[in-house]
């Protein structure tokens, strides 16, 4: 599994981190990083639920 | 449970159906929804799709509806509602009869008084997005916005990205005060002014006038100034659309009077702008109208209907909202008010970039934050396992 951010389109609302700290995170700075791109199997639901609820749809999943 | 019939075709209607058949529910699922469009996403209403950057197939829910398996009447309203008989009657002279129903009607804007001219918008719907968008490309020479609430701040700051001269109305003295505080309402009302907008606090609309062909010409306010506007935004708020449940044997008030996990009456449940429910974590009775809200109460309701009896799980979200207002973004996780003290965790209002946690108790119930995405969510967190005042406050250090 792959995750995927589009940063042109991430208002960095901070919802993803919220779901998934564990591979989101928004800093001081407002921008958001990814901590682990390809994180491991069992953190999957999670990502998969930061996807649906990212208000501005800007995170995707490959693999 | 062999049937059920989901009405209201956005956000917490289509998070409901498609719950339901990831729960596992396999009989006939109905659909019924007012509008004709495939659903969409409200937020880039007031402010992509009005400033023209993007169009309307990009705001598409991200859900298929083929792959629901649905019975769909789209286009159609829902006029009444047999709660007894769980009976729909439709605006087409259908009738849709029922094991189980979603009410997800959501909420319809609030108009003005007496007659209204054309030129007069409101924004609720992607066509009404669309119609005052069209007439902003005609360029007028001023757009009055009455209401300074989330809708009318956000189509104030839109119009002026656009171009356009503003003016914004707001009969309370600050605007979204009653929600976020005098402070807040300060610090939004300074924003506006400084991205040039005529900004009128405290002072109501007295009528439209309207030239012989009756489209709107002025905006006269209480206090006998006038302004003349050939484009006025009304976006005074709204109320639940539960004008087709009257005599359906609802409790009604304020939207559907629900039980702690969002059963109206055996065998209905609802979700969105229109329930409101009991929430135990905070202990106030909630009707909220946020897209989180409207995704998070769609799917409660989904697994209630679904539950067997015994196993309904109480609903208790902490309630999350964003505004996008210029380069500022406004949120708040939890509840601002009423609370017994609020205290600033890192930045100020003066320089607009701020976080607020508010304490009811020994509790931290919520946090606020202009430009802090992060203390924002953390609070979120806090909020959500119950967390005490004091790690709460700690949420500012280092910040």
């Amino acid at each position: 599994m792959r995750v995927v951010v589009d940063f042109d389109l991430c208002e960095s609302n901070a919802v993803c981190m919220g779901i998934a700290p564990e591979v989101f995170e928004v800093r001081d700075d407002d921008f958001l990083y990814v901590l682990q791109e390809e994180p491991a199997e069992e953190l999957r639901p999670k990502v998969e639920e930061a996807v649906r609820r990212c208000p501005k749809q800007a995170i995707s999943i490959e693999g | 449970m062999d049937s059920i019939a989901v009405v209201g075709a956005s956000l917490a209607g289509v998070n409901a159906a498609a719950t339901l058949r990831a729960e596992g529910f396999g009989g006939r699922l109905v659909l019924v929804g007012d509008e004709i469009r495939d659903p969409y996403d409200r937020p880039p209403l007031s402010k992509q799709v009005l400033a023209g950057t993007w169009e309307p197939d990009r705001i598409a829910l991200p859900v298929d509806l083929d792959d629901l398996d649905l019975e769909q009447h789209r286009g159609v309203r829902a006029t009444a509602l047999d709660a007894a008989a769980r009976t729909i009657s439709l605006a087409d002279g259908g009738e849709v009869a029922v094991d189980g129903i979603v009410l997800a009607t959501g909420a319809t804007p609030r108009r003005l008084p007496g007659a209204t001219p054309t030129g007069v918008h409101m924004l609720r719907t992607l066509d009404d997005a669309l119609a005052l968008r069209a007439a902003l490309d005609a360029d007028p020479a001023r757009v009055v916005v009455i209401g300074a609430g989330f809708i009318g701040a956000e189509v104030a700051a839109t119009c002026r990205e656009r171009g356009h001269e503003v003016t914004l109305v707001e009969a309370m003295d600050w605007p979204l005060a009653r929600v976020l505080g005098e402070d807040v309402g300060r610090l939004l009302a300074g924003v506006h002014e400084e991205h040039g907008v005529d900004v009128r606090l405290g002072v109501g609309v007295d009528h439209l006038e309207a030239d012989p062909l009756g489209a709107v010409r002025a905006v006269h306010l209480a206090d006998r100034s006038v302004i003349e506007s050939s484009v006025v935004v009304v976006g005074i708020g709204v109320t639940p659309a539960v004008e087709w449940l009257e005599g359906s044997g609802l409790a009604l008030d304020d939207g559907v009077v629900c039980d702690e996990a969002l059963l109206a009456a055996p065998g209905i449940v609802a979700a969105g702008d229109l329930v409101r429910w009991p929430h135990r974590g905070f202990g106030e009775v909630l009707r909220i109208e946020h897209w989180d809200h409207a995704i998070e109460s769609g799917r409660a309701a989904a697994r209630r209907l679904l539950a067997a009896p015994g196993d309904a799980v109480a609903f208790e979200p902490v309630p999350w909202f964003w505004s996008d207002q210029y380069d500022r973004k406004i949120q708040l996780a939890g509840r601002a008010a009423p609370h017994d003290e609020a205290v600033v965790l890192s930045g100020s209002f003066e320089e607009q970039r701020v976080a607020v946690a508010y304490r009811r108790g020994d509790r931290i119930i919520g946090v606020l934050g202009v430009n802090r995405p992060r203390q924002v969510v953390q609070g979120r967190m806090l909020i959500e396992r119950g967390a005490s005042w004091d790690e709460g406050l700690a949420l500012g250090d280092g910040a």
